[in-house]
């Protein structure tokens, strides 16, 4: 009767086993460093620009959305105050967990499953090595590394966005606009804002290698791995993010 | 590991009884068969025989149902992953499309062996040495920095024999060497092959559905003096090849096992197909 529900939970255990073996691996040896520096790379660097362009366009739209309903209640000084919570709370984390799902989930997905379909990955597990150890582990601890620096400047960024928009349209001051942006901004944002990204790439990162992984087909299944791997991984990010959100309002 | 899981001394690869399935569909059938050292067995078959789950379940790369597989003596049955590394990283194996890193050069390729190898890395210089003497093995010592995209199938080919053969195994598996080569480089590849089955006197484990790839095997040796293959003559001043043994898969199943004047005499309309015709005459 539940044989509809059989599937799903397969690849949700068979998920957890690679979650849990890319963990482990974290303390066992060997450790591929340069594929984790590469990783980086091609993840933190790779993605700079285009966090960068959207960060700073993501500040400069909410200013201007939010000046005309702050101009009501005459309250345009505080708009520093509302982009600096909008973006480090919430908007912040959560474009750039989605820029980089769709562009390094896409990545991993598509590279793994090309060696997959191509016996790369066979020919790895014949030589004597773990492509769990030698392409997951490195990959999910530079995602990790690398998604919370991202965010901090695209947070940075958007603030400068909001500023550049702020000072001529709305006629306050730079320091008026810093000053509330600054105050604004309690630990407990600041904690929830990093502890989204690090969630997040724990999710990009590890959803990109599982689709990767289980590629079959050729390269009809390598496009369809990579298609999985982004939608399941943004669909992860928003159900990631309402669930810490959740958590620190009711702490709040 | 216990004493009664432990296979005869000299078998190289020994499989008794597996079996293995693939959801409803059986890829091995009760297969039974061992290897000695330095032999030659031709595995034959048509697509979806089963060749290559032999072949994966001979390095524990898909993990029998039931039965037992000996690797180099060792039962890797109940293997964990893990230990598995250690015992398949001291045999050879070359897949279907060479299975060669594409983001690693020519050399890097057949250097992975002996830089990922679990028993203990080798030194830079010794690793240069033996990458070379690989790659002159198949006559690709030019290529070392290329990528294997840069390069023809069948060279690919001959780089995936130069890192299968690097670290000297005592058993080298190849999965459809001469699979979509002209018929000119699948006689490179096979002679390459052969060369290295009489050089380093491995066993090699070759699965095929061409006729000729086992014919050559079990026909021509490598002469190290003159460097080139020569017939082998029966009883002739040419000491013998070691003994090839052809092996004919159908669903899972060994259909026949036996020499290769035992197959071009099979009267079985399956065996037939894989005989060319001119062979009976």
């Amino acid at each position: 009767m539940l044989d509809f529900l059989k599937s799903p939970i397969e690849v949700l255990q068979e998920f957890y086993i690679l979650a849990g073996r890319a963990l482990k691996n974290v303390v066992l040896q060997p450790h591929y460093v340069d594929d984790i520096a590469l990783q980086m790379d091609n993840i933190g660097i790779g993605s700079l620009p285009i966090v960068i362009m959207i960060g700073f366009f993501t500040g400069f739209i909410i200013t201007m959305q939010m000046s005309r309903a702050l101009a009501d209640y005459g309250a345009t000084d505080q708009v520093g105050q509302i982009v600096a919570i909008t973006l480090v709370r919430e908007l912040g984390p959560v474009l750039t967990a989605v820029i980089v799902a769709g562009r390094n989930a896409a990545g991993i997905a598509s590279e793994l499953g090309s060696m997959k379909v191509t016996e790369q990955i066979d020919a790895m597990r014949a030589l004597g090595t773990d492509p769990i150890q030698k392409l997951v582990t490195p990959r999910m601890l530079a995602m990790c590394a690398m998604l919370p620096c991202l965010t901090v400047i695209a947070d940075f960024v958007g603030l400068i966005g909001g500023y550049v928009i702020a000072i001529p349209t709305l006629g306050i001051s730079g320091t008026q606009y810093w000053t509330t942006a600054y105050q604004a901004l309690e630990y407990n944002d600041l904690v929830q804002g990093l502890l989204k990204p690090l969630l997040f790439a724990f999710v990009i990162s590890l959803v990109g290698c599982f689709y990767g992984l289980r590629t079959t087909g050729g390269t009809q299944g390598v496009g369809l791995a990579t298609t999985r791997a982004v939608v399941v991984s943004m669909i992860w990010v928003f159900v990631v993010t309402s669930l810490v959100t959740r958590v620190f309002v009711n702490l709040h | 590991m216990s004493e009664d899981n432990s296979a005869p001394a000299e078998a190289v690869l020994k499989f008794e009884d597996v079996s293995l399935h693939f959801d409803e569909i059986t890829a091995l059938d009760h297969l039974s068969f061992e290897m000695m050292p330095g032999a030659t067995r031709v595995v034959l078959g048509a697509a979806g025989s089963g060749k290559t789950s032999m072949l994966k379940a001979a390095i524990g790369l898909v993990r029998p149902d039931s039965g037992h597989i000996f690797l180099l003596g060792e039962d890797i049955t109940r293997m964990s992953e893990r230990e598995m590394f250690v015992t398949r990283s001291k045999v050879g194996v070359l897949f279907q499309e060479g299975g060669l890193f594409d983001s690693l050069t020519v050399a890097e390729n057949v250097a992975y062996p002996l830089e990922h190898r679990c028993t203990g890395k080798v030194n830079p210089t010794e690793v240069d040495k033996r990458v070379k003497e690989a790659l002159r093995f198949v006559e690709l010592e030019k290529t070392l920095d290329q990528f294997p995209s840069e390069l023809s199938g069948g060279m690919r080919r001959r780089v995936g024999i130069a890192r299968a053969v690097v670290t000297e195994p005592p058993l080298v598996l190849y999965d459809s060497p001469t699979a979509g080569l002209d018929p000119i480089t699948a006689n490179t590849i096979m002679a390459l092959i052969a060369k290295e089955r009489d050089v380093a006197n491995t066993a090699n484990l070759i699965v095929t559905y061409r006729y000729q790839d086992g014919q050559l095997m079990a026909n021509f040796r490598y002469n190290p003096v003159k460097e080139h293959l020569e017939h082998f003559v029966p009883n002739g001043s040419n000491s013998g090849p070691s003994q090839t043994i052809f092996m004919v898969m159908k669903e899972g199943k060994v259909v026949f096992e036996g020499s290769q004047s035992e197959l071009v005499a099979s009267k079985d309309e399956y065996i037939r197909k894989f005989v060319p015709q001119q062979t009976h005459t």
